[in-house]
């Protein structure tokens, strides 16, 4: 597989399928086995994390396993120092970062105190301040309830819009529907289908092979063929235009029968 | 009395409020639940929901201090005069992430741990073990070790472990949130068979209400420490939409499609709680 700057992809597949796995192979945390993984043309094998950290970020699924500093701000501003930046400049960098992501009055708290789903953005802040290339995020969604999936897919957009390479791990399939990338399906460690979200989750043979479930539209709309929908559709939006439309149809049709 | 269920948990002006805190995290609350029941408990992050399960099973107050005001019975027996370790016969409670909760070298040897701590005899305990991992579909996995397993599997073992316990009530904080949809779906679905088979009271938290809403047949919504909507999961969804949204409840998109299409006047009819509904619906008007 390939990811280009700019990219928008979500890696899924069911539990174990190998998923966080292929993510670690990113940024070096694991070295392949088998076969090469390059990153801007340098193979992992070649270099050390910390080089390939500058370019991938990874944010892991469970906070708890990232987050370690006694206030937020130490803690966003953790790697900044480990790659040497000047304080000067890692003051600025940690205040815009915890400004964007909405944690700037936690500044000064521990990280510990703070709620699973801040401690997530946290973690995300820790991993964004030092502005990698590519950011990998694992299973992001756990954890965060409605509104704050919301919130994090307008963020993820506005990464990937600034030329961010975003990649994210998840299961989430009504998350992935929503926000419409491009989709790598695994299956017991394989990649076994790409293409774009509406493609993929609409494609049940695709679904029950990677173990998952059709995002509730696409389990609607398969069952409305007979009425000349089409299947592939993922989202609520185009669900909405698509059956307003028809509905309209067949308002007017009532109205000139009658 | 015949024909109506016994009551297994019973609150009544139920408030606490944390040591330290300056607001109660619990605020009058009044519910009745039955045995049997599945109940959907929801609401957005911070509404009291976790607090309102650590009460039933006596986490609160003996683990997490604070100030208790109002009456809660669990079988009949007020909470405040129970022991943790009793209250944990009644009440088993799932974590979040399952991970938190096995530690035993063996799968087995874990779903035995707590049928061993209440001084049980051999076959008794034997007995247990080996129901709940049978109702789990755990047994294949007895000599593995917790942390070999996938998410899926450790839910369903944490889940056992509980089971043996014999509660009356289990209460699943999230549990769906680290599985993947199908496994979320079978997870769910063996909750679902322990009340048919068993008639144990089912509490499920969760935010993601198109995975549950199928099961639950009711819905209980917190928001700032109070119930604010409780009753058939059809009749909230239908009734409460807008506010269910405001409160950042992921409502099944179902409802959502539908709830939209309402408003520009193109449907009528109350909301579908899930697919099949949907399709039926839709299908009669465009056939039309």
């Amino acid at each position: 597989m390939k990811i280009d700057s700019g990219d928008f992809l979500a890696i899924m597949g069911e539990n174990g399928a190998g998923k966080t796995t292929l993510a670690k192979q990113l940024n070096g945390l694991l070295r392949p086995s088998l076969g090469k993984v390059t990153v801007d043309g340098d193979d992992t094998t070649k270099k050390s994390v910390a080089q390939l950290s500058r370019k991938v970020g990874i944010v892991f699924q469970n906070p708890d396993h990232l987050l370690f500093s006694e206030t937020v701000k130490e803690e966003v501003g953790f790697a900044l120092k480990n790659f040497g930046f000047e304080p000067g400049v890692i003051a600025k960098q940690v205040e815009r970062t915890l400004e964007a992501l909405d944690l700037a009055h936690y500044a000064d708290i521990s990280p510990f105190l703070l709620s699973g789903g801040e401690r997530k953005r946290v973690a995300l802040a820790a991993v964004l301040a030092w502005e990698p290339d590519y950011l990998i995020l694992d299973e992001p969604t756990i954890g965060q309830d409605y509104q704050q999936k919301e919130r994090l897919r307008d963020f993820i957009l506005q990464l990937n819009s600034q030329g961010k390479a975003v990649v994210m791990v998840t299961h989430d399939v009504e998350f992935v529907a929503e926000c419409n990338p491009k989709v790598v399906l695994m299956s017991r460690g394989r990649i076994v289908a790409q293409g774009q979200a509406d493609e993929v989750l609409s494609d049940g043979g695709l679904i029950e092979k990677a173990s998952l479930v059709k995002p509730q539209m696409a389990k609607l709309f398969s069952q409305l063929g007979e009425f000349g929908l089409p299947r592939d559709v993922v989202d609520v939006h185009r669900a909405k235009v698509l059956l307003e439309e028809k509905l309209l149809e067949v308002k007017v049709r009532v109205a000139q029968s009658s | 009395m015949a024909g109506t269920r016994s009551q297994t948990i019973a609150a009544e002006g139920l408030g606490f409020q944390y040591a330290g805190s300056t607001s109660k995290a619990l605020d009058n609350i009044n519910i009745v639940i039955g045995q049997g029941e599945f109940l959907l408990l929801t609401g957005p992050s911070g509404c009291g929901k976790t607090t309102l399960c650590r009460c039933l099973n006596g986490l609160i107050p003996n683990f997490h201090p604070g100030e208790m005001f109002g009456e809660l019975l669990v079988d009949g027996v007020s909470v405040a005069a129970e022991t943790t370790s009793e209250l944990s016969r009644k009440v088993g409670y799932v974590f979040q992430n399952p991970e938190n909760q096995l530690f035993a070298l063996t799968v087995e040897k874990d779903v035995a741990f707590g049928p061993e701590n209440l001084g049980l005899t051999r076959e008794e305990i034997r007995d247990r073990v080996d129901w709940a991992m049978g109702a789990t579909g755990t047994v294949a996995l007895k000599d593995l070790a917790p942390y070999e397993l996938s998410g899926g599997q450790q839910q369903r073992v944490a889940l056992a472990g509980v089971l043996a316990m014999k509660p009356s009530v289990i209460v699943l904080d999230e549990p769906t949130s680290f599985l993947d949809p199908r496994t979320a779906e079978e997870v769910m679905g063996a909750v679902d068979n322990l009340r048919r088979e068993n008639g144990i009271t089912v509490i499920v938290v969760e935010h993601r209400l198109d995975l549950v809403g199928r099961y639950a047949e009711r819905i209980v919504v917190m928001d700032h420490g109070r119930i604010v909507a409780d009753g058939r999961v059809e009749d909230v969804l239908d009734a409460e939409f807008d506010r269910l949204s405001g409160l950042g409840i992921g409502l099944p998109k179902v409802s959502l499609l539908w709830s939209l299409l309402k408003r520009d006047g193109l449907v009528s009819e109350r909301l579908p709680t899930h697919v099949e509904s949907a399709v039926k619906m839709l299908s009669e008007r465009l056939r039309n």
